[in-house]
């Protein structure tokens, strides 16, 4: 009896088509995303059913955070951080900042030190920046630094649009301070931001 | 190891003078994994689409009126205030708060609650006004929520009123 043949099948599968797959979820990804900002700031927002989009540009962020700390960050277009930097040292004569640490302010995504720790702040290395435990800017009414930021934000770029970036847990007298700090900087319109929801209105209609 | 066999056959054909015949077939493996590897990156580096942003105006500080004038300016019949409490409390009542109309009750943030009373008010009558007051040890989420409320009610008349002493009074029993 003749032994039978098992024809030996090759191991080797057409890649092909997994590669158009994987090219496909990369083109996604790059198309639909954009980077996320370097700051060790985790903020869960509130959801709300808006669906008004926020410009990439032109934003005076405050950020509060869970524990009711208050950060504030600006773009850098057309060097609004440089300017704002300038401002502030020239209207605290105290505080001149060097070259490394313009540098490092530009660089750096949101403040949350008062003006006083501030110099002492940039100056680190990036690392430990980044471990250096901010306790975020006074907005207090005895010494509110906010107030100050937001006016010379302002002024760095006129046309800034100012958005409040709360988490869901942080105490509504902390934002009750932001919002009455930018009325008085009659600044009375502002964004809130936060996550999409479905609107139960138009969940009806389907 | 699949290139080399594929070399190897196609080296078997060609016994014969000339060009040795090539496979044109190339391993595709590497390229997956860069693929996937990129794949990879994106998702965890970036994050998707834009937030959503709320709008919201508050008015020029010099007119703001004192919370007792307004309730008189408008009337109490047509004025809800809504109080959101500590530990994701709400209570709501009408009129005056030294005399409501209605209330106060306490009620949630789901839509059997909170929002089911706003549309059934705003329904009945016309040219409602709702106060919104936030307890200083409220959580910026229940603000949130609560303006959102505004908005999927259509509500158009809504103001972010500070809390007064007697509505701490009211609210404390309950």
């Amino acid at each position: 009896m003749p032994k039978v043949k098992i024809p030996r099948k090759s191991t080797t599968i057409d890649m092909t088509a997994m590669v158009d797959v994987s090219f496909l979820l990369l083109t996604f990804f790059m198309l639909t995303t954009q980077f996320k900002s370097d700051d060790s700031l985790i903020v869960d927002t509130p959801s709300s059913i808006s669906e008004i989009k926020l410009p990439d540009t032109d934003i005076l962020n405050i950020t509060v955070d869970a524990a009711g700390k208050v950060f504030f960050s600006i773009d850098n277009k057309n060097f609004t951080r440089e300017r704002l930097l300038a401002k502030i040292s020239e209207k605290h004569p105290e505080l001149q900042f060097t070259a490394e640490e313009e540098k490092a302010f530009v660089l750096s995504g949101s403040i949350g030190v008062p003006l006083k720790e501030l110099k002492g702040y940039l100056g680190l290395e990036p690392e430990d920046r980044k471990m250096y435990d901010q306790s975020g800017i006074p907005v207090d009414s005895a010494k509110n630094e906010l107030g100050d930021w937001i006016m010379q934000g302002r002024i760095s770029n006129p046309g800034v649009r100012i958005t409040i970036n709360g988490d869901q847990r942080a105490p509504w007298s902390v934002i009750k301070k932001v919002m009455d700090t930018l009325q008085d900087k009659n600044v009375n319109k502002f964004n809130l931001i936060t996550d999409l929801e479905a609107d139960p209105n138009k969940l009806k209609g389907i | 190891m699949a290139e080399l066999a594929q070399q190897d056959s196609g080296h078997k054909k060609g016994k014969k003078k000339g060009r040795k015949k090539m496979s044109t077939k190339i391993d595709l493996t590497p390229m997956v994994d860069l693929g996937f590897l990129l794949v990879t990156f994106f998702m965890l580096t970036t994050t998707f689409s834009k937030p959503q942003t709320m709008e919201i105006n508050l008015p020029v500080k010099d007119e703001i009126i004192e919370p007792g004038e307004e309730q008189n300016s408008t009337k109490a019949s047509k004025s809800l205030t809504i109080i959101m409490g500590e530990d994701n409390k709400l209570f709501w009542y009408m009129g005056v708060t030294t005399d409501p109309l209605e209330g106060p009750i306490g009620t949630d943030y789901t839509s059997e609650g909170i929002r089911k009373v706003l549309l059934e008010k705003n329904a009945t009558i016309d040219g409602l006004v709702v106060l919104i007051k936030p307890v200083d040890k409220a959580v910026y989420k229940n603000v949130v929520d609560i303006l959102d409320e505004m908005n999927i009610s259509n509500i158009k008349r809504y103001a972010l009123v500070e809390i007064t002493p007697e509505d701490m009074d009211l609210i404390k029993n309950l």
